[in-house]
């Protein structure tokens, strides 16, 4: 049984309530690092614990930390980044519901790393009940002199706001979200500067995932010597997953990363293995904008070995055979699934989702879904298959933001790996349109739009 | 003795050149000139904040400096992407660089009509130059358009949004220029969309300039919309002492004969307004004897603009009907004996302005 660090009192019955998250030990972390540490004693500690950022990137935090500007004078600020909205993905949501004093401990911990005294949680908008849990929480670390002025004596002052999304998923790229913050359209913002030196208000900010903070937590109770030594690797402490699909145990685990992604798949301990005995087709292991690996290509790496479910393993050195661990969201397609569907479904939401700022994800997305709508339906062409490899190849790195890239990566694997499935679409036109998932008839909202009123 | 300021080395395309630190890339290049420089569709050196967006400008920068030699992992927006020392950087000798810019053109085209032939832009449309430059001969796209409806924002501007590219200069401008923005792009993603806030007029002072930094046909002056083309009219430069002490009163008027059809702002090389004007200068001076006629505005011999109106062009004295004593040209000439023109080695490009009889014999080396 892997180790937990996160999720390992989330069974305690009322955890979310503070009296019995302290009384099983909550705020312990933070108070050895108001009372014993100074702040960069904090950063020192995560940075020893090795901890990637768990929102997707993989960057390590305690080096992110460090790049954070100091002028004198002028405010810092650390966001919690809670726009949790990449399809599969829905860990970070587990944590705010269940163990919200654990993200406050950790917001704690890390604000008084960062010196910073006004911290944000910026939380996705569909996440409609989680904030007033969060804000529950909030007013009772408040009461007990977790948050405020001069926290337990330690002379650090420190105020939490949750601030709600309005549902648009490129809130969740970090500069867009402090444009949202700032009240304006979530557009991200070109890069340099980084939010390090002008962030929130154009004041050095730190924005980090949930999980990432609440993970500062675990660090400082068990050091971050102990924390490295868990993983392999540069892949060190525990990981949530999020897993879903043709699984038979769909949920969010706590995984050391020092597990087999088979053994993932198929233990009774995460997924319980795919439902009605079904072979196992592909996998997308890091959430939707991650490219998909077909079976053969998940269990075991390029060079024959075992696949881990760490970021190294699963990066595998390389695009072609390769995938990312990405947020954790583990999708698994069983032997029945159309790729070319669920490819599909994520143009879809990738070009809704595009925020339209540059021309290439604006144009792009919704160029590569409608080819795809209309190879899905058995209209397509064979050289269709090619424009789309094309239109992904020209989105891809040339954005602004990833957002581009998340649209591009999904539709290049899957075209590199199943382009037979492609081809069978094309090949057979008159059953792919017998299939009728619904979406043979879907209506394209665009392109032709109303005119504005005119004055 | 002031300190001499420190300037970095930068190599674009293999040409070095010697510029302030902060400054971007696209401004080094054009520093150099010609070629190297990178084009651009929503970068505007006036409006602070504008670049980044359209990826037309993306470089690739094959050596980040001399400190950090490693090369950038993706192309780079080089409006955005200020200069290191010792970096070098590839534009039109990067492979790389190219495809990715006509796969820009190709997106940017996808819901752009090419109704050049009806819009008031063509012939100084910044996207008919690329389309022109970068492009492909056909577009892939098998696909409805979006379309709109045109609209007027104000009495003197006309909103066409079918041909927008999202740039967003116009939304700069109005946010820099003018006292009270009314305008800016509604909506997400493919939706997007310049509009103005419940019904709102554009009518600030200096909202004319909106129509001066658009690319495209987006926006266009209703005073002059349809009136002529532009090739066909005379562009002069013009002054005026203005009454509006934000305005510079500099202008070029584009005239037909005595008439004025519109007036903008001077613009530079890179197609950019030198000094912004007001709308009063714009769109109600349209008399000569409003302005102080400085003369003929030079203008690049390669714009279609330059067609009909070359500086120190002679007007012939007499018609050909007079040289030939009265008799009718037509039945004289025999269009299939071999003119001089037709023959290779003579090269029009390097006469200076419409061929005339006598740059032949000068051509061949004939004095």
């Amino acid at each position: 049984m892997g180790r937990k660090l996160l999720l390992d009192k989330a069974h305690i019955e009322g955890i979310r309530y503070y009296d019995v998250y302290r009384q099983n030990g909550g705020y312990a972390a933070a108070e050895k690092a108001l009372k014993s540490m100074s702040p960069d004693q904090v950063t020192e500690e995560v940075k020893k614990s090795g901890l990637r950022g768990r929102g997707g990137a993989g960057f390590p935090t305690g080096l992110k930390w460090s790049f954070l500007a100091k002028p004198e004078g002028v405010p810092r600020y650390l966001v919690c980044n809670a726009d949790e909205s990449e399809p599969g993905t829905f860990k970070d949501r587990y944590l705010m519901e269940f163990l919200p004093h654990l993200l406050i401990e950790g917001l704690l911990i890390s604000s008084y790393a960062l010196g910073a005294n006004r911290t944000y949680i910026y939380i996705r908008g569909e996440y409609a009940w989680i904030p007033d849990i969060l804000e529950e929480a909030i007013r009772d670390a408040h009461k007990n002199g977790w948050l405020g002025k001069n926290i337990q004596g330690s002379g650090f002052d420190l105020d939490i706001y949750v601030q709600r999304g309005a549902g648009a998923y490129i809130c969740g790229e970090e500069t867009a979200l402090i444009e949202s913050l700032e009240g304006k359209r979530g557009n991200p913002r070109i890069k340099p500067p980084f939010p390090a030196v002008k962030g929130l208000w154009q004041c050095p900010t730190v924005v980090n995932n949930v999980e990432t903070l609440a993970a500062v937590v675990p660090i400082l109770n068990i050091g971050g010597d102990e924390y490295a030594k868990i993983g392999i690797g540069k892949s060190t402490g525990t990981k949530l997953i999020s897993a879903c699909g043709n699984i038979n145990k769909p949920g969010v685990y706590e995984i050391d990363m020092t597990i087999s992604v088979e053994e993932f798949i198929y233990s009774e301990e995460y997924c319980g293995g795919i439902p009605n005995g079904k072979r196992l087709k592909a996998c997308i292991p890091g959430g939707s904008s991650v490219p998909i690996l077909p079976a053969n290509l998940l269990l075991k790496t390029a060079k024959g070995e075992q696949r881990m479910m760490t970021y190294e393993s699963l990066n595998d050195g390389g695009f072609p055979t390769g995938s990312m661990m990405g947020s954790g969201g583990f999708i698994v397609l069983d032997e029945d699934q159309c790729v070319v569907r669920h490819t599909l479904s994520l143009a879809r939401f990738y070009h809704h989702e595009s925020c339209g700022q540059c021309s290439p994800c604006r144009e792009g997305t919704g160029w590569m879904k409608r080819v795809l709508m209309n190879i899905e339906n058995g209209k397509g062409k064979m050289s269709d298959i090619d424009l789309l490899w094309d239109i992904q190849r020209k989105i891809e790195g040339n954005t602004i933001c990833p957002l581009g890239d998340a649209a591009a990566w999904p539709v290049a694997a899957a075209i590199r790996h199943f382009r037979d499935e492609f081809e069978w679409h094309v090949n057979n036109p008159e059953e792919a349109q017998r299939r009728n998932f619904g979406l043979a008839h879907y209506a394209d909202p665009l392109p032709v739009v109303a005119a504005a009123a005119a004055v | 003795m002031a300190e001499e300021k420190k300037l970095f080395k930068v190599t674009i395309d293999n040409i070095p050149v010697e510029v302030e630190p902060g400054t971007t890339i696209l401004n080094a290049a054009r520093k150099i000139g010609g070629d190297v420089v990178p084009p651009a569709m929503c970068y505007y050196s006036k409006l602070q904040g504008s670049g980044g967006k359209c990826r037309t400008c993306l470089v690739k920068v094959s050596k980040g400096s001399d400190a950090d030699p490693r090369p950038m992992p993706k192309l780079v927006a080089s409006c955005r992407t200020t200069v290191m020392d010792g970096m070098e950087v590839a534009n039109i000798t990067s492979p790389e660089v190219l495809d990715a810019r006509k796969g820009v053109v190709e997106f940017l085209l996808l819901n752009h009509p090419l109704d050049c032939p009806v819009c008031d832009q063509a012939g100084e449309c910044d996207l008919q130059d690329l389309s022109y430059e970068h492009g492909a001969e056909a577009t892939r796209y098998e696909f409805k358009r979006r379309t709109f409806e045109k609209i007027d924002i104000g009495d003197h501007i006309k909103l066409h949004m079918t041909r927008c590219i999202l740039c967003y200069r116009c939304v700069f401008t109005a946010d820099q220029l003018t006292n009270k923005r009314e305008h800016g792009v509604l909506h997400r993603g493919e939706a997007s969309e310049i509009g103005t806030y419940i019904q709102n007029a554009l009518d600030n002072d200096f909202i004319g300039n909106v129509i001066d930094v658009c690319p495209v046909g987006a926006l266009t002056d209703r005073t002059a919309r349809f009136k002529n083309r532009v090739w066909f009219l005379k562009p002069v430069d013009a002054h005026r002492n203005c009454e509006n002490e934000k305005c510079c009163g500099k202008t070029v008027l584009w005239m037909r004969g005595d008439e004025i059809f519109r007036v903008t702002a001077r613009k530079d090389k890179y197609g950019e307004v030198e000094d912004f004007i007001c709308d009063t200068c714009r769109f109600e001076k349209k008399d000569v004897k409003d302005w102080v006629v400085e003369g003929p505005r030079t203008v690049a011999r390669h714009s279609v603009i330059s067609q009909g109106h070359y500086v120190g062009v002679h007007k012939p004295q007499e018609t050909i009907k007079e040289v030939m004593s009265g008799r009718d040209p037509k039945l004289l000439m025999n269009i299939h004996s071999v003119s001089e023109v037709n023959q290779p080695k003579v090269d029009l490009s390097k006469i200076d302005g419409p061929a005339h009889s006598t740059d032949f014999p000068k051509l061949n080396g004939v004095q």
